[in-house]
């Protein structure tokens, strides 16, 4: 009896979560992220110098220096300090536009496929405009119409997300909006807007939540490679792609040191995808 | 004379099928046919038909999840929906109904007692009301609250999830279940015991029900009234019993004849109707059941037969029960006429 009690009421997302445990290159990459993100946002304690300090004549000094644990870049300024105070914005172009897209695409694709009929068709193609250009060209395409600049890129890479949530979302609310707990909600004589809180929300951020986990790498990418371009954050800001890209001249001196931001932006993305499959399969199961 | 709670007058529902590229004509599937019949107060009215004729459409058009193209809906003398009628919200509370998919009919992220509290907290019962009414409601339907209340569905069998589903639709306090084959998906010894305790809330609520199912079995032993549908119209309508033992349309002799006998000296290898249901979209000219029908003759197909009494609440709609019909004067051409309507 109390046994029988006692495995009751597991909501869907305790499932989930104990399931994640079960699953070590999930909980492998949640834990290396968590090491990144916490050396990120610790960074001004943390960092061993200044990253904007600059010496002429410590110039790329190689990994392992004294000073300089990962070296210095090519104006002398310490790796170890700029990779940590750079991980700051290139994760936050990981994971703002995806949150952001994630909010505002959710809700646009609760609506469309909950009003459905044309409205739905309304939506949904002229979605699909922004849907026919490849991900990196429209974030180009924006971005350097915007002119460069953090802000600018955040909202293209925004804007490219957004289209591709909101397909997700629609369509899966399409699916639950036809099932039958939606029509004894209707039958209640309940409002739209709480039918759908209560009823459509719920099951409808599961799906749309493992989609955006998977673009968290992509975001990511697509930040450093705005800024690799010019297009995103401006020097002598450190972000990862903008290293990348001022590093290039020193790759036949120091090749080791120039790839060490992209070694970064090489792991943290695997991480996301690795975590991001995992929840999917952690998701996956008979409910 | 016990009172009619619900009527349902001319009822009519005609699903637009996207026509074909090239063709300007425009189609429709004629689901719901100008229907129109009363439930008493108190009794079960079982609504029985082959698939696709319309059963379900007429009970989503009852509940209104749906709009119907005309017809009205009359609860207790009031129009629903109509400008000085009842309003939709109140219909709801006294109409509920109970689906076929008792999985789907539950939200997976919802426990049992949100699920049942959902509906009262709707219409504006406090949270704790309403889960303390959600436990004796569980309680009502055999499922007890201490151990079912905080699960979810997917921990219950088929069985308990319809029975929470009752519970649901009990929640309201309604008037009026509409059962739409609440107990097709069970299993038998399961269907029996979710039967009983629906005859024994309909006892302790004082429920109508309007039960919709393909199994006459289970229709003969819950149902007071049977109403047989055929393409969207009905064909014959009145007391079970009548209606099982002295049936007066062909095509509710073949669906009965069509229950399989417990007696292997019955068994028959004939089938009781030949050929499928016709398209909806052009339905047959005349009585729709004309061109399956051993008894046709030329008037079948070309005039509609009406739904005359054959005694007092037991009513057809078949030219052979009407002797006014010309039903014994018409030649036995259907072929003819038959092949010249359907052009």
């Amino acid at each position: 009896m109390s046994s029988r009690a006692r495995i009751s009421g597991r909501s869907y997302w305790f499932v989930v979560f104990h399931q994640l445990k079960h699953e070590p290159v999930a909980l492998f990459s949640a834990l290396l992220l968590l090491l990144i993100f916490l050396a990120a946002i610790f960074a001004p304690w943390l960092a061993p110098s200044d990253p904007y300090a600059t010496s002429m004549i410590h110039r790329l000094q190689p990994i392992g220096s004294p000073d300089h644990l990962l070296g210095t870049d090519e104006l002398g300024r310490d790796m170890l300090s700029r990779l940590m105070f750079g991980g700051r914005l290139s994760l936050l172009m990981g994971v703002a536009p995806v949150f952001m897209a994630f909010v505002i695409g959710t809700s646009i694709g609760l609506f469309a496929g909950y009003v459905g009929g044309k409205i739905n068709m309304i939506i949904m193609r002229m979605l699909d405009v922004f849907y026919a250009f490849p991900s990196v060209l429209l974030a180009v395409a924006i971005s350097g119409a915007l002119g460069p600049g953090m802000m600018n890129s955040l909202f293209a890479l925004t804007l490219v997300f957004i289209p591709q949530l909101v397909r997700v979302a629609e369509s899966v609310t399409t699916q639950v909006r036809k099932l039958d707990y939606i029509e004894a909600a209707r039958m209640s004589g309940a409002r739209s807007f709480s039918i759908i809180r209560v009823h459509v929300l719920g099951n409808v951020l599961g799906p749309v939540f493992v989609y955006a986990t998977g673009l968290l790498s992509v975001s990511m990418i697509l930040g450093s490679g705005l800024s690799f371009l010019g297009l995103g954050v401006k020097p002598p800001e450190p972000e990862w792609g903008l290293m990348l890209n001022t590093l290039r001249s020193a790759i036949f001196k120091e090749p080791l040191i120039a790839a060490l931001p992209g070694a970064m932006i090489f792991v943290t993305s695997i991480a996301f995808n690795l975590l991001a499959d995992g929840v999917r399969s952690a998701m996956d199961i008979k409910r | 004379m016990t009172p009619i709670i619900l009527q349902v007058r001319n009822l009519k529902k005609y699903f637009p099928v996207r026509a074909n590229l090239f063709s300007r004509e425009q189609k429709f599937v004629h689901a719901v046919d100008d229907i129109s019949f009363n439930v008493t107060k108190g009794r079960t009215l079982g609504i029985v038909g082959e698939s696709g004729c319309g059963k379900s459409t007429t009970a989503r058009l009852i509940a209104n999840l749906m709009p119907a193209d005309s017809g009205a809906i009359i609860f207790n003398g009031e129009g629903v929906g109509e400008i000085g009628g009842l309003e939709l919200k109140s219909f709801r509370k006294k109409l509920q109904m109970v689906f076929q998919d008792s999985f789907a009919s539950l939200n997976p992220r919802l426990t049992i007692s949100e699920t049942i509290s959902y509906g009262p907290m709707v219409h504006d019962t406090s949270k704790e009301d309403a889960h303390l009414q959600a436990h004796d409601l569980l309680a009502k339907v055999g499922l007890d609250p201490d151990l079912f209340a905080s699960r979810y569905p997917h921990e219950l069998s088929g069985g308990q999830r319809q029975r929470v589903n009752i519970a649901r639709a009990l929640a309201f306090n309604p008037e009026v279940v509409i059962l739409d084959e609440a107990v097709a998906a069970l299993d038998k010894s399961v269907q029996a015991q979710v039967l009983n305790l629906l005859q024994d809330l309909k006892a302790e609520f004082e429920l109508t029900y309007l039960f919709i199912s393909h199994d006459l079995h289970v229709v003969h032993y819950i149902s007071d009234d049977v109403m047989v549908m055929y393409l969207g119209q009905i064909v014959e309508m009145g007391p079970v019993e009548q209606v099982y033992s002295e049936a007066a349309h062909p095509y509710t002799r073949a669906l009965l004849s069509a229950i399989p006998s417990m007696d292997p000296a019955h068994r028959t290898q004939k089938s009781p109707i030949t050929g499928d249901p016709p398209n909806p979209i052009h339905p047959p000219s005349g009585c729709r059941f004309h061109d399956r029908c051993e008894h046709a003759r030329a008037i079948c197909a070309s005039l509609v037969p009406a739904l005359m009494p054959v005694q007092s609440s037991h009513v057809v709609a078949c030219h052979m029960n009407h002797p006014s019909s010309g039903y014994e004067t018409s030649g036995s051409d259907v072929q003819y006429a038959s092949a010249g309507a359907t052009r």
